[in-house]
């Protein structure tokens, strides 16, 4: 039918190596998602409570990482800064340019989260005597989370398979580790479809675990 | 005692209150009637600082509520509140709904918070809801539920705004109850509603509010068989 002649000798020799370069994309995908979510939560709130500069900043971080390509923010980070005499290393390159778009895609998540509470919640929190503060963080807060929980789901499964874009700025993570050895070897459609089956893999634990903590988090 | 006086809120180019005068003594119960948009809502919303006002003062037991010095979030569990829309917390059980505000604002141990707010649902004859989720509950149950929530916090006046306005009429009945024993145990209560067999039976004055103004005041007897004003008898005509 055709005369390739796959071998997975090799791929599964670098076994080890990919894997160790999966637990890296886990892990930066996890710290990028981690800031994502305060930072988005930083956006969303002085998009919905402050006016001025503070506000423009937001909605300029917002418009930028939600409406141009998630590698040219990489590479902002990366030969952009690097311009400037500014030089990260790859892996704060991926974190850097990671965090700026989940957290601007979040913000948007987060900000619609706090609209969809109603403002009575806030007003029978108050008339109980609680500060604004007590109302936000164990009324308002904990319902915005259930509302966002999915989209927060589906932004850190976003991370991990754009983590891959790091390989184009040098970053070994799994896609830069694969590419590596795909180029050594020349054994391309073996070493990708491996890689392919392992971020399946993560992306699929990712949305068990997640389903599962939702089971235990809303009995709501 | 809570003591109004020429009391003004605008909202925008709008005047919904317009000068009111009002005492409400310990023990009372007050009931407001008045056709939507007459400013009895709003006038609860004033007596604890939810709404900001224009002119006048409210004061609660000598405490200005618009002062800048007065702390409202204190003065604010002597008002126990009830909305029209109920507003249970959807993510947290009967009981830690009623228990958060004694447990946070209180500072009670979990133990002790958690006590209060069994002894309160008992007392709206939630005893059985303790652990159910406010979803799983009836618009009845949930506004005796924001009833035991407010209780929670001892207040010595309870602020009800509709409390019925927003229940299938069939569950009237159980909310009304409620506030009748509440009544009984000697509450001092603002009531704005459109019961008037409520009014009429276990208010000790009752106010009529038009285009905000309060119109009359005084006991049932008068306001629903002798109304002086024009409008509380077309009013009273139209809601019977």
């Amino acid at each position: 039918m055709f005369d390739y002649n796959f071998h997975w000798r090799p791929v599964m020799k670098s076994l080890p190596d990919l894997l160790e370069a999966a637990s890296l994309t886990l892990q930066v995908a996890v710290l990028a998602m981690v800031l994502g979510i305060v930072i988005g939560l930083c956006l969303a709130l002085a998009r919905l409570h402050l006016r001025g500069p503070v506000y423009w900043f937001a909605t300029a971080w917002v418009e930028l990482a939600r409406n141009t390509p998630a590698l040219f923010q990489l590479f902002f980070f990366g030969f952009g800064l690097g311009a400037f005499g500014l030089h990260l290393s790859p892996y704060l390159i991926v974190l850097a340019g990671l965090s700026f778009n989940c957290a601007g895609y979040l913000a948007e998540n987060f900000r619609g989260g706090f609209k969809a509470v109603p403002e009575t919640q806030i007003r029978a929190s108050r008339s109980l005597g609680m500060t604004p503060w007590q109302a936000y963080s164990r009324v308002v807060i904990p319902q915005v989370f259930r509302i966002v929980y999915h989209p927060i789901t589906n932004q850190m499964v976003w991370a991990v398979l754009m983590s891959s874009l790091g390989m184009l700025v040098g970053f070994r993570e799994l896609s830069g580790e694969t590419q590596f050895f795909a180029s050594r070897t020349f054994r391309i459609f073996e070493y990708f479809a491996v890689t392919a089956v392992i971020y399946y893999v993560i992306v699929k634990v990712i949305l068990l675990s997640s389903r599962l903590m939702a089971a235990r988090l809303f009995r709501y | 005692m809570i003591s109004i006086r020429d009391l003004h809120k605008y909202f925008g180019a709008l005047h919904v209150l317009k000068g009111i005068d009002l005492d409400v003594q310990k023990g009372e119960v007050l009931s407001v009637i008045g056709a939507s948009g007459s400013g009895k809502s709003t006038l609860l919303y004033c007596i604890n600082g939810l709404e900001m006002i224009q002119d006048g003062a409210v004061t609660v037991d000598g405490t200005d509520v618009h002062a800048k010095g007065t702390d409202i979030n204190k003065l604010r569990q002597k008002l126990g509140m009830v909305f029209q829309q109920w507003n249970s917390f959807p993510h947290l059980t009967a009981l830690e709904n009623v228990a958060l505000a004694p447990r946070i604002v209180k500072c009670k141990s979990k133990a002790e918070a958690r006590e209060i707010a069994a002894k309160q649902l008992q007392h709206v004859g939630l005893g059985e809801k303790l652990n159910v989720y406010p979803s799983a509950l009836s618009g009845g149950q949930q506004q005796r539920l924001a009833i035991a929530r407010a209780l929670a916090m001892e207040p010595e006046y309870m602020l009800f705004d509709e409390a019925t306005s927003a229940l299938d009429p069939e569950l009237v009945g159980e909310v009304l109850d409620t506030m009748r024993l509440l009544a009984d145990e000697g509450m001092t209560m603002i009531c704005v509603t459109h019961e008037m067999g409520f009014a009429r039976d276990v208010s000790d004055r009752v106010a009529f509010f038009h285009q905000g103004v309060m119109e009359e005041i005084g006991p049932p007897a008068q306001i629903f068989g002798d109304a002086r004003s024009e409008h509380t008898r077309k009013f009273l005509a139209n809601v019977r």
